[in-house]
């Protein structure tokens, strides 16, 4: 056995004899970290995985993509398109988001030519083979194995959907496996299709294959002149790519979440470490006395910390694969925000990804061991070996000049752009503020603790003077307090900030009592002008609102903006917005536009700009009036007049709207009578606004319930903390009970200096922790989250829960303390000062 | 240098950053093998500087440290910590014997740094047990014994890996009069039996007695004391 493994041994077996709890506790806080951060990294890839495979399987081999809004465009485009020399193959496309009856989601349907799309998506259409002329019939449908299964259909059957304001029925001639489309998929002729759904001559898309040696520049660039207005030429990778990017911030974030859990998890292992090597100094310092080299000691000391945090990530990668497993097969990957759904529990285990989880534990691990181990290392063996030298050699740490810089560093990383759509420097700013916040701990706490005022009682002044004897000690402790708190304080700020102007928001944007809208997102079913009038009419209804939303895409390296064409709220001159700042005055002959934050921040929009939009086959300049929030929408929306919108398309439908009832109405009596209109009940969906903002709030919660998990997860770690280093500090502290004892302190006189430090110390962390954490919140509110998902939020303090939270952490402080002190003073004062006990 | 000597201290000096005077300056001294040596003096006079310096376990500011002919102050912290492991034994006044480690287990740390074979080392321990008087207590904890056991216990592990210099700062600091006879008397022949040199460093002249010859350290020199002295 080398030496550094006998030290190893021998240290190891005397932190698992004297604290076994705190060993196996730790153990647990690494596991629980590597746990999470592994399933939702499992689960988010097994999800994404699903639905790259769904997207690269409707690209298919296509070369270049020429892709329009929702209006689509003419198909004489096609025609044109599939002339142009270096065009091998040409395929179109009608993409249609299809609402059913009963069905809140809608079905995605594409419109092919069965004969050319077969050379483009080979995988897609490989398995119509059989069945293709029988496609070409105006009913027929094939559908994948999922939306088969969601809609309760197999071959022969047939299904209705909604066209317009009427409905239609479709036959399944045949399914698609899991293999060829893992998702929800319709697929038909396109020429039926455009007859079925009322979209003769329309297309959306146009794939195309290119002659090979053929420049896609050169032929980009030739295509571009051809194009309609609002028709964008997209290259295939980015369209692969453009589901997941709608919903990487949030994936991106969720996972740094998880990652803050194993960071704590390592300011645990630090605590751990550093109070264990105070403890065992002497031992420390017979080993190197007795010949054990300074590296061998510090390779011994990183070994134990290794040893902790293999085990802690080797129960974490067991508890995240499972963890995953559950969240796919019972929750189909949703953590709650219902941002990414799908994905099936894996057949096989992602080997290396486990590896790297693990080696990520160990890795956080280590690092947390490390810098007490070399602390251990350089301490002179002579030193040491001294009765007293308890005392962590942290003097470099009493400059404040490395905070001063890493905290300057993080308001500077702070003021930076995001890159790539991703607040790396903002997660950046956080890291550094934490870390510049944490080597600031002995300043600050020397000069709280040098100028607090002197106790009264014998056992205050004790704490007190105990704590400005030991700063370096209280420093060890207040970092691991201070981490976990700060953190928790900061998710607490940001979530409840963004609570409180959620809440706002949906009061400022559902100012009628009633809401209606057919299924959200579809593309073929909507409200004519017959109806409408019947909704105006309806009894008891006061006033309405229509309109009409749809998608148009304003730049091909972006996914499609909502445009939402709005009648103006009843006497007002607009929609009801929740507008940021200032609103341009109208102007005669102007038209007005108003755009979310998104907008802003993609696509360069300014008050007062110039905005121009695709609409009834030209660009339209109209001018941005104002800037609104958005929650509902992270890749932004433009809000327009819809008399404006008519007045440019001809189009007259709507597929949602508001209503406001008369004063002597009943809202339950105008819900219902709302519900008959359209082909049949349910066509339309009418909710009350109180409604909405119940479900609305509830859904935000789950959305969030991860984040409250995680925020339970730091307190604890934070009460850990504080357990761990009062149940070392008793321990190490024996001698110096038994000696008080001896002089005349009475057994609760000890318990009530305990106590009292106890008070003090967690209070500092506290208080310091709060701040910390408002500092932090405010880069997550207004760098991460604006960086991230490109809306504002207000800065909002939940007053009452961080009251809570803190007195619940300095009493826990004081309550263990004191029952650590319990444990060791049940021990005889005799014994205790006793050298070797 | 002869090859009797063991120990060879020039000009030895020793400043800590506190002080404007020096601790330790100028001292000489010379150990030779088979020798045990006690050195006295006041409290805060320096004896355990001295001590530190000669194990390795501090840096002189000037001056030599001949440990069998070889410069201590020449050699970097790794290959003084190989010498403590391989040549030295200490005896402290606080046992340092490690609480969570059984006797057995304590006694045998040493020769398991050396890389001594299981067997052997089992022998070794044995013999040492049982020379130190711990016979049957090796499965024992410290918080089990008695100080006088405690010591023995730390004699046992100094002696275990038979070390050419036995260094032992105020072995019997802690014990009753009576204990500190049977330590010393245990010291001296376990000392004398490895065949090793040794010094004491003590304020206890009883202690002191045991040693072959005495010196008093007053910081600046290193004089022989007297017999006559010694026995006052």
């Amino acid at each position: 056995m080398t030496p550094t493994a006998i030290a190893w041994r021998v240290l190891a077996l005397a932190q698992w004899r004297e604290q076994p709890l705190r060993v196996i506790v730790t153990v647990l806080v690494i596991a629980l970290g590597v746990s999470l951060s592994a399933a939702v990294y499992l689960v988010n890839e097994s999800a994404l995985g699903e639905f790259g495979q769904a997207t690269r399987r409707l690209v298919g081999e296509a070369d270049l993509i020429v892709r329009g809004g929702d209006p689509g465009f003419d198909e004489g485009v096609y025609a044109r398109i599939a002339r142009l020399e270096g065009v091998r193959q040409a395929s179109a496309v009608l993409e249609l988001d299809v609402a059913l009856p009963d069905q809140r989601q809608t079905l995605p349907l594409l419109g092919v030519d069965p004969l050319r799309a077969g050379a483009i998506q080979p995988q897609l259409l490989g398995e119509v083979g059989g069945s293709l002329f029988e496609l070409f019939e105006p009913d027929a449908v094939y559908l994948s194995a999922e939306a088969a299964e969601w809609l309760g259909v197999g071959r022969g059957d047939s299904f209705e959907v909604f066209v317009g304001g009427g409905m239609r029925r479709l036959r399944v001639i045949g399914l698609l496996s899991t293999e060829a489309y893992p998702r929800r998929l319709a697929l038909m002729d396109i020429a039926s299709a455009q007859w079925l759904f009322d979209r003769v001559g329309r297309i959306q898309r146009v794939d195309l294959r290119l002659e090979p040696g053929t420049s896609v520049a050169a032929l980009r660039r030739a295509l571009e002149p051809l194009l309609p207005v609002g028709v964008r030429v997209v290259e295939p990778s980015l369209e692969r790519d453009r589901a997941m990017t709608v919903t990487r911030a949030y994936r991106i974030n969720l996972n740094m979440l998880a990652l803050v859990s194993l960071l704590t998890g390592s300011f645990l292992v630090f605590s751990t470490q550093s109070l264990a090597v105070l403890r065992r100094r002497p031992a420390l310092g017979l080993l190197r006395a007795i010949g054990l080299r300074r590296a061998e000691l510090q390779r011994a000391l990183i070994a134990e910390g290794l040893l902790l945090g293999g085990a802690g990530a080797l129960l974490g990668v067991i508890g995240g694969q499972l963890v995953a497993w559950g969240v796919l097969e019972w929750l189909r990957g949703d953590f709650g925000a219902g941002q990414i759904t799908g994905g099936e529990p894996p057949r096989q285990i992602d080997w290396l990804s486990l590896l790297t989880f693990f080696a990520m534990g160990t890795g956080v691990a280590s690092v947390g061991a490390w810098a007490p181990a070399l602390e251990a290392a350089r301490r002179p063996p002579a030193m040491a070996l001294r009765a007293g030298d308890a005392e962590p050699a942290l003097a470099p740490l009493r400059s404040a000049l490395p905070a001063l810089l890493l905290l300057a560093l993080g308001i500077g990383l702070a003021l930076l752009p995001a890159t790539a759509g991703i607040p790396l420097f903002g997660y950046g700013a956080i890291a550094a503020l934490l870390l510049g916040a944490v080597l600031l701990v002995p300043r600050i706490a020397g000069v709280v603790l040098a100028r607090a005022p002197a106790p009264g009682s014998v056992a205050a002044a004790l704490a007190l003077a105990r704590l400005r004897g030991s700063l370096g000690q209280s420093t060890v402790t207040l970092a691991a307090i201070i981490v976990s708190f700060s953190l928790m304080v900061a998710m607490a700020i940001m979530v409840h900030s963004f609570r409180e102007s959620f809440e706002q928001w949906l009061a400022q944007t559902l100012p009628a009592p009633i809401q209606w809208r057919v299924a959200t997102g579809n593309d073929t079913a909507s409200i004519d002008t017959v109806d409408q009038t019947r909704i105006a009419a309806l009894d008891g209804v006061q006033a309405v609102q229509f309109q009409r939303s749809l998608q148009v895409l304003l730049d091909a390296a972006h996914p499609p903006v909502a445009l939402l064409a709005r009648d103006p709220t009843p006497g007002e001159t607009r929609p009801a917005l929740a507008l940021v700042g200032a609103e341009l005055a109208p102007a005669p002959g102007q038209r007005r536009a108003w755009v979310s934050e998104a907008i802003v921040d993609l696509y360069g929009a300014k008050r007062g700009g110039t905005l121009t939009l695709p609409l009834g086959g030209r660009s339209v300049p109209f001018t941005v009036a104002g800037v609104f929030r958005d929650y509902g929408r992270s890749t932004g929306a433009i809000v327009i007049v819809r008399g404006d919108y008519i007045a440019l398309t001809g189009d007259t439908s709507a597929t949602e709207g508001s209503v406001w009832v008369a004063p002597r109405a009943g809202v339950d009596a105008v819900a219902a009578a709302l519900r008959s209109v359209g082909p049949r009940p349910g066509f339309i969906e009418v909710r009350s606004s109180d409604e909405i903002r119940a479900l609305s709030l509830a859904a935000f919660d789950r959305a969030f319930a991860i984040t409250y998990g995680l925020e339970a997860v730091a307190v604890a770690i934070g009460l850990l903390g504080i357990g761990f280093a009062s149940s070392s500090n008793a321990l190490a502290r024996r001698a110096e009970f038994g000696m008080l004892r001896h002089v005349g302190l009475r057994r609760r006189d000890v318990l009530a200096m305990l106590a009292a430090e106890g008070l003090l110390i967690s209070a500092i962390g506290v208080l310091y922790g709060l701040l910390v954490g408002l500092g932090l919140s405010i880069i997550l509110v207004h760098v991460v989250n604006r960086q991230s998902f490109h809306w504002s939020v207000d800065l909002a303090l939940p007053f009452g829960e961080l009251l809570s939270v803190s007195a619940l952490l300095v009493l826990a402080a004081a309550a263990t303390a004191l029952l650590a002190g319990r444990r060791v003073l049940r021990g005889e004062a005799v014994r205790a000062v006793r050298e070797d006990w | 240098m002869n090859s009797e000597t063991v120990l060879e201290v020039r000009a030895l000096t020793r400043r800590y950053r506190t002080s404007s005077e020096p601790v330790l300056d100028g001292i000489d001294f010379v150990l030779r093998r088979g020798e045990y040596v006690a050195i006295m003096g006041e409290s805060g006079v320096g004896k355990s500087t001295l001590l530190n310096l000669l194990a390795g376990l501090d840096r002189p500011d000037g001056g030599r440290i001949l440990f069998m002919g070889q410069d201590l102050t020449a050699l970097d912290d790794d290959a003084l910590t190989l010498l403590r492991r391989r040549s030295f034994g200490f005896v402290f006044q606080a046992f340092h014997v490690l609480t969570y480690l059984s006797v057995r287990q304590n006694v045998a740390l040493p020769l398991e740094l050396l890389g001594v074979d299981a067997a052997t080392a089992a022998q070794r321990v044995d013999a040492m047990l049982a020379a130190t008087g711990l016979a049957g207590l090796g499965a024992r904890y410290a918080r089990e014994l008695s100080g006088g056991e405690l010591q023995r216990v730390a004699i046992a592990r100094a002696l275990v890996h038979r070390p050419a210099l036995l260094l032992a700062d105020e072995p019997t600091g802690n014990l009753d009069p009576r204990t500190a006879a049977s330590i010393l008397a245990l010291l001296r022949e376990q000392l004398r039996l490895a065949g090793g040199a040794g010094l004491l460093i003590t304020h206890s002249e009883a202690a002191a007695a045991t040693a072959d010859r005495v010196l008093r350290l007053d910081g600046r020199s290193l004089m022989p004391l007297p017999r006559s002295a010694q026995r006052a």
